[in-house]
């Protein structure tokens, strides 16, 4: 009796955090679909200023890091691929780099 | 007549027209496609094109385009009686604000998502493209000045609500910040914000804080208006998850909280509509009710501003082209009901006409005042809270939403002169700052140059705004015909709403400027000639496009 009750008591309880995860869930996405774009272009900046350190030498700039960068550059190859595209050129500007 | 009644008829047309006309012009005039594949899914890239959720969409649309301004209009409007502003707020919601709204989205759906800005460039012309940009800058310009004017006036007259809505500003700072570090989930957050703002209203009668009558020469109000532009700068200077998306979500809860416990209080008090029908009695000056009650009510009614929304932002989120019905014309039916509620509070909040008519003394008095003190009589009455405590409460709701918009306002109006700086080259006015302090100069101006140093004539501009706002719906309205026709399909459900606002705009537009030329106030006088002078370029650029559409043309320049 007891078990059969404790369990009903756990099914209840299972619902109300089922329910209280698909609030959460609503009540998220009503919080950041509004200012999704404004967050993800002021990041995507952050992104583009952060491949220019790492490819910096490519165009010429001096970069005291350059040692630790290089490792970067091929995890960096999909994006630059990607900014290419979003600038406007079909393929890329750089010599030495053929991404596509 | 009893207020319940007037609810009852308003919600039960709106729903009528949700129901019967939003699904035939879904159908038969927009012919909205499920099948269609939606920019949000054909462009999809997390950034800007993302498909949402109908009702998260609805949500955000809604709260963006719901601001302080369907308060104000109507409560302003109630001057020449409450029937005229009624009808204009329903029949204006049901067969002009819904077809606009839902209008934009599907429009701007079936041209890549592009703001309304640019289907005007591609589908009128470019001459009404530059049109609109002048438009969108005389809007901004207004609703800075007049949003600040109405705050402080606010702000002066209801002082129990300083330490809320500052406080406010600190909560959603303090959520931000929350949120953003994932430290609580985001429902425990709305719970702890929400407890927190209204505490915060609980506190604002117990301590009551007023500015010093005059300071360096200022008066209250003018000091606050300083403060507010202050603070706007600031904050549109912010990147927008600190301040700006926090303060949004709290107005958003805060909105339906408000909506709701007034719509209840109407019906458990019953008030009755103090204020005449139709007053035939109008304070000396007040201008004649036709045209300009519909450019006095804008927002609620019918505003352009919500094709700005529903073009750059909704478009590009629309998951299924049939959501744009919902989100589109069901958003207005939203603003509508804030509307009515305004109408209400406006109208049967007070206990005698003698009551009534003090407030309304004369024209551009009233407004969101007498929004805040009918609507805190009716909720004291209908749910026992107190009255001084009723006041903060609707008081923080109004300046809430006109803060919002001013921040948000004044962040659009940098973009706009920092655009400026890169099509001249004035490589200083391209930088945030600089460009910043144009605007909060420019608003300024308009608001101490339109009612004196004191700034407490700021709302004489009123209806000069909704005559900006009005003009940028006409163009909306203009790029969908235009579309229409181009499909074979009937023209006349956003041709006849065209030529209506067209011509109450422009004759609004010389019946102010004949007011403005009486008083002597050069500056108004400029500021309409200006408005005006777009407002006949609108209306001959409409004539030209439907001449060569009736001729089957089909380039247009």
């Amino acid at each position: 009796m007891r078990n059969l009750s404790n369990s009903k008591l756990e099914q209840k309880l299972g619902k109300i955090k089922a329910l209280w995860r698909k609030a959460n869930a609503f009540a998220e996405e009503a919080y950041n679909a509004p200012y999704r774009s404004a967050i993800a272009r002021a990041k995507r900046e952050q992104d583009d200023l952060f491949m220019l350190m790492v490819y910096s030498e490519l165009m010429g700039i001096p970069n005291p890091a350059s040692f630790y960068t290089l490792e970067l550059q091929p995890l960096m190859l999909e994006r630059f691929h990607e900014w290419h595209i979003r600038m406007g050129m079909e393929h890329s500007p750089l010599d030495n780099i053929r991404c596509c | 007549m009893n207020a319940i009644f007037v609810l009852i008829a308003g919600i039960g047309a709106m729903a009528l027209g949700y129901f019967v006309y939003s699904k035939f012009i879904a159908e038969k005039i927009y012919r909205l496609d499920p099948n269609f594949r939606t920019p949000a899914h054909e462009f999809e890239d997390g950034v800007d094109f993302v498909p949402t959720n109908k009702y998260v969409l609805w949500g955000h649309h809604f709260t963006s385009v719901a601001g302080a301004a369907p308060i104000i209009g109507p409560a302003i409007a109630v001057i020449w009686g409450w029937v005229p502003a009624f009808l204009w707020v329903i029949f204006g919601t049901i067969f002009f604000a819904g077809v606009h709204d839902a209008g934009a989205i599907w429009a701007s759906n079936r041209n890549k998502a592009k703001s309304i800005g640019a289907l005007t460039g591609d589908i009128v012309g470019k001459r009404a493209r530059s049109l609109f940009m002048i438009v969108i800058f005389l809007v901004l310009l207004m609703v800075n000045a007049v949003f600040a004017v109405v705050i402080a006036g606010l702000l002066v007259d209801f002082n129990s609500a300083v330490i809320p809505v500052w406080g406010a500003i600190l909560v959603a700072l303090i959520i931000g910040q929350l949120i953003y570090r994932k430290l609580v989930g985001l429902l425990a957050v709305s719970i702890i914000g929400v407890i927190a703002l209204y505490s915060l209203i609980g506190l604002g009668p117990i301590f009551p804080l007023a500015l010093p009558e005059t300071f360096l020469g200022l008066s209250d109000r003018a000091q606050w208006i300083v403060i507010l532009f202050g603070y706007a700068a600031i904050a549109s200077l912010l990147p927008v998850w600190v301040l700006l998306q926090p303060r949004d979500y709290i107005n958003g809860i805060q909105l339906f909280i408000g909506l709701i416990l007034l719509y209840a209080a109407v019906l458990i008090a019953g008030p009755e509509m103090i204020a005449p029908a139709f007053n035939t009695d109008v304070p000396e000056g007040t201008p004649s009710m036709i045209p300009l009650l519909f450019v006095t009510i804008a927002c609620g009614a019918i505003s352009g501003f919500h094709g700005l929304v529903a073009g750059g932002t909704t478009s590009k989120q629309l998951d299924k082209e049939t959501d744009a019905r919902f989100v589109g014309y069901f958003g207005a039916i939203g603003e509508g009901s804030l509307s009515l509620a305004a109408i209400i509070a406006a109208a049967a909040g007070f206990a005698t006409l003698a009551d009534w008519q003090a407030v309304y003394h004369s024209f551009g008095q009233g407004g969101v005042n007498a929004f805040v003190a009918g609507g805190a009589n009716i909720l004291s009455n209908g749910i026992g809270l107190n009255v001084d405590l009723a006041q903060t409460l609707l008081t923080v709701m109004a300046v809430l939403f006109a803060g919002t918009t001013m921040d948000t306002g004044l962040r659009l109006q940098r973009y706009i002169f920092q655009e400026w700086g890169q099509i001249y080259n004035l490589k200083w006015m391209q930088k945030a700052t600089p460009a910043t302090l144009l605007a909060v100069g420019a608003c300024l101006l308009l608001a101490f140059g339109a009612g004196g140093a004191d700034g407490s004539g700021g709302l004489i501009i009123w209806p000069l705004f909704g005559t900006t706002n009005q003009l940028l719906a006409g163009l909306t309205l203009l790029v969908i015909t235009v579309m229409l026709v181009r499909l074979g399909r009937p023209m006349y459900v956003t041709l006849i709403p065209l030529l209506f606002l067209l011509t109450m705009t422009v004759a609004a537009l010389i019946m102010q400027l004949k007011t403005f030329y009486a008083q002597e106030n050069w500056f108004l006088f400029g500021l309409d000639i200006v408005v005006l002078i777009a407002a006949i370029l609108i209306a001959l650029e409409c004539a030209s496009v439907l001449n060569h559409l009736r001729k089957g043309d089909e380039k247009l320049e």
